[in-house]
């Protein structure tokens, strides 16, 4: 889709012409190529995403606020001001108004003398397989040319369905609009070649913002360097999630956590909806030729008592015919059928 | 709320609620029994005798007011409910909005076909009524009747079970758990479908329909009440999270006691409480079909 490399000059410097097949002379000049859709200055396609290092988190929410500001989110929460009773987190969750959201994990001791604050700036993962983008139904929710996912708020019509399917909690609905919102990486932005406001934002490198391939390499060295450094043998060894293939095509905002992924609110086994479909469609699928059948066994039941009802009347009423001194309607007196 | 997920049963805890209430409880249920009746109704017109067309034409009608109530209720509950033919056209280009991986895509287009294939042979059926002009009875007769009714046939049972395919495409605590949401909502639409059939058919069709209606309704019961063991039994730790409260309460009372248990009695003893008893059996069968659904859909949502 979009090239950074295109100029008008490009489009409009060879004169020949195209003739279709018995039509007229097309000038190639007035058909601008595909790159030429691309906004001056936008980041080449290719796989963006973010490298989110949680142990320089710092926990500042800066994340929270540029996001906030660069996407005219409302930070007003409806006019209600409540604590989250989960330390110092008091946006809760991901959802449609919040698109980024500082988790605060405390582990501490029963009498606080020993522990550890674990911060997460958590996000959209703009999953490779996307189980969102599968089940929306509008086809709301696209890939884009730098393999994030954006929910075209113009599309969606709230039908909720990516909600539940999203394997993270990602998604809700924003009360200003009545869609389905989530993180777009700043797609706006990536077409100014600018990177992610929340990126720009963290005062720590905890986001980093790039090409997946480079961010994976910079993860990888990070991952490296905290294991080679002394830690306590209880505490869990540090780790990537979502940086390998190994769930959902890779994750595009992968993650380097210092303790196992439950502990951040982040599924262990994440799965694509459809994972679960066959077993159920196929015996939903069972049960109807099931029933079918116990229908036509039961129709076929009932055609064959009619037809011994029948010859039995019959056989009774020729019985009443050749012998008039006979008695009907006595069962003993009628052979079966 | 962190701690207590690290401890959570399932990946499916994870997830966020789609908030699906009680306006699609309505639909799951609604729509299940307009299936059902279609289902029924389509196997007495093409496999039955003629003296089955008073019932099937009953399944019909059934299938006609249900699916017409779920229409709207699916639109209400969508909260661009002008955007609702977002999901059979492209907003964008004027095509066809047709994602054969998606359930609620093809559950859409089931829902629409159903009801413009129920609609028809609704019309066959007033038509033979002497209701509307003689000139649509045409849709009740011959190949044309037979095509129709198998549409409405298949397209019944897809409608029934589709909906435990929209919940299993999902994360969801129980929805994505299980693999027997879509054979059990099958068999409690046949069921459901089976039951409005014989309260509106009851003392006014075929007593070998109302006979026949009767041992499927009884055998789908039956077969429901095997999937709920099944399903209970191999949920394991998301049992008490699920069931362990309220819903565990009215999916024991309501669902398989009130729904479930209590018809069978009152179709194996039809004259247990005088002339009555089927009707009451099904209208019991109608409270615990819908408190299914409530069960399966609210459980999840309420984690």
């Amino acid at each position: 889709m979009a090239q950074q490399s295109a100029t008008p000059a490009a489009t409009t410097a060879a004169p020949p012409s195209a003739t279709p097949a018995g039509g007229t002379p097309v000038p190639l000049a007035s058909i601008p190529p595909a790159s030429a859709y691309a906004p001056p200055g936008a980041f080449p396609p290719e796989p963006l995403g973010f490298y989110t290092d949680t142990s320089v988190c710092i926990g500042c929410k800066a994340c929270e606020v540029a996001c906030k500001n660069w996407n005219g989110l409302s930070s007003r929460n409806g006019g209600v001001n409540t604590l989250s009773g989960d330390s110092y987190d008091n946006t809760r969750r991901l959802d449609g108004q919040h698109w980024r959201h500082v988790k605060f994990i405390e582990q501490f001791s029963e009498d606080r003398t020993n522990g550890r604050w674990l911060m997460m700036s958590d996000v959209c993962k703009h999953c490779v397989q996307a189980g969102c983008l599968e089940v929306c139904p509008t086809g709301a929710i696209m890939r884009t040319e730098y393999d994030t996912v954006v929910i075209q708020a113009d599309v969606c019509n709230g039908c909720r369905d990516c909600i539940g399917a999203c394997p993270f909690g990602v998604i809700d609905i924003n009360p200003v609009n009545n869609t389905a919102m989530k993180c777009t990486l700043c797609y706006d932005r990536l077409h100014r070649g600018m990177e992610p406001a929340c990126a720009q934002a963290c005062p720590t490198a905890s986001i980093q913002f790039g090409p997946i391939a480079e961010l994976k390499q910079r993860a990888q060295a990070r991952l490296e360097q905290l294991k080679s450094q002394p830690r306590p043998e209880s505490r869990p060894e540090p780790r990537l999630y979502g940086a390998d293939e190994s769930f959902l095509g890779g994750l595009n905002a992968f993650y380097l956590l210092d303790d196992e992924p439950e502990v951040y609110g982040l599924p262990n086994h994440p799965a694509l909806p459809s994972q679960h479909l066959p077993a159920n469609v196929g015996l939903a699928a069972v049960g109807a030729v099931g029933v079918g059948l116990l229908g036509l066994l039961g129709l076929r039941k009932r055609r064959m008592d009619e037809f011994a009802a029948e010859a039995r009347a019959e056989q009774i009423s020729d019985r009443g015919a050749t012998d008039p001194g006979m008695t009907l309607g006595s069962d003993e007196e009628a052979p079966h059928a | 709320m962190l701690e207590l997920l690290a401890q959570a049963p399932s990946d499916t805890f994870f997830t966020h609620s789609p908030e699906w209430g009680w306006l699609i409880v309505f639909y799951f249920f609604l729509g299940g029994l307009a299936g059902g009746s279609a289902f029924l109704a389509g196997m007495l017109d093409l496999f039955g005798v003629a003296a089955d067309r008073s019932m099937a034409r009953v399944g019909y009608f059934i299938a006609l007011v249900a699916i017409a109530i779920s229409g709207p209720l699916l639109i209400i509950d969508l909260n661009r409910p002008e955007r609702f033919w977002h999901m059979l056209i492209q907003s964008e280009t004027g095509g066809l909005m047709v994602k054969w991986y998606s359930p609620i895509s093809i559950g859409i287009w089931i829902v629409s076909l159903f009801a413009l294939f129920v609609f028809l042979a609704s019309l066959g059926a007033l038509a033979e009524l002497g209701k509307i002009p003689e000139a649509s009875a045409a849709l009740a007769r011959g190949w044309l009747g037979k095509v129709i009714a198998a549409v409405c046939l298949i397209l019944g049972l897809m409608l029934a079970g589709y909906t435990g395919g929209v919940l299993a495409a999902t994360n969801r605590p129980l929805w994505a758990d299980s693999p027997w949401i879509g054979l059990l909502f099958l068999l409690s639409g046949v069921s459901a479908g089976a039951a409005a059939m014989l309260i509106f058919g009851w003392g006014r069709t075929n007593a070998g329909s109302v006979a026949w209606i009767d041992r499927m309704d009884i055998w789908t019961i039956l077969l429901e009440l095997l999937v709920l063991i099944v399903i209970a039994a191999t949920l394991g730790s998301l049992l008490g999270p699920l069931w362990g409260g309220v819903w565990g309460i009215v999916l024991v009372v309501g669902v398989v006691v009130i729904g479930a248990l209590i018809p069978l009695l009152f179709y194996w003893r039809p004259r247990l409480v005088g002339r009555w008893s089927i009707p009451t059996a099904a209208a019991l069968v109608l409270i615990g079909s819908f408190l299914l659904r409530a069960v399966i859909v609210l459980s999840s949502e309420r984690i």
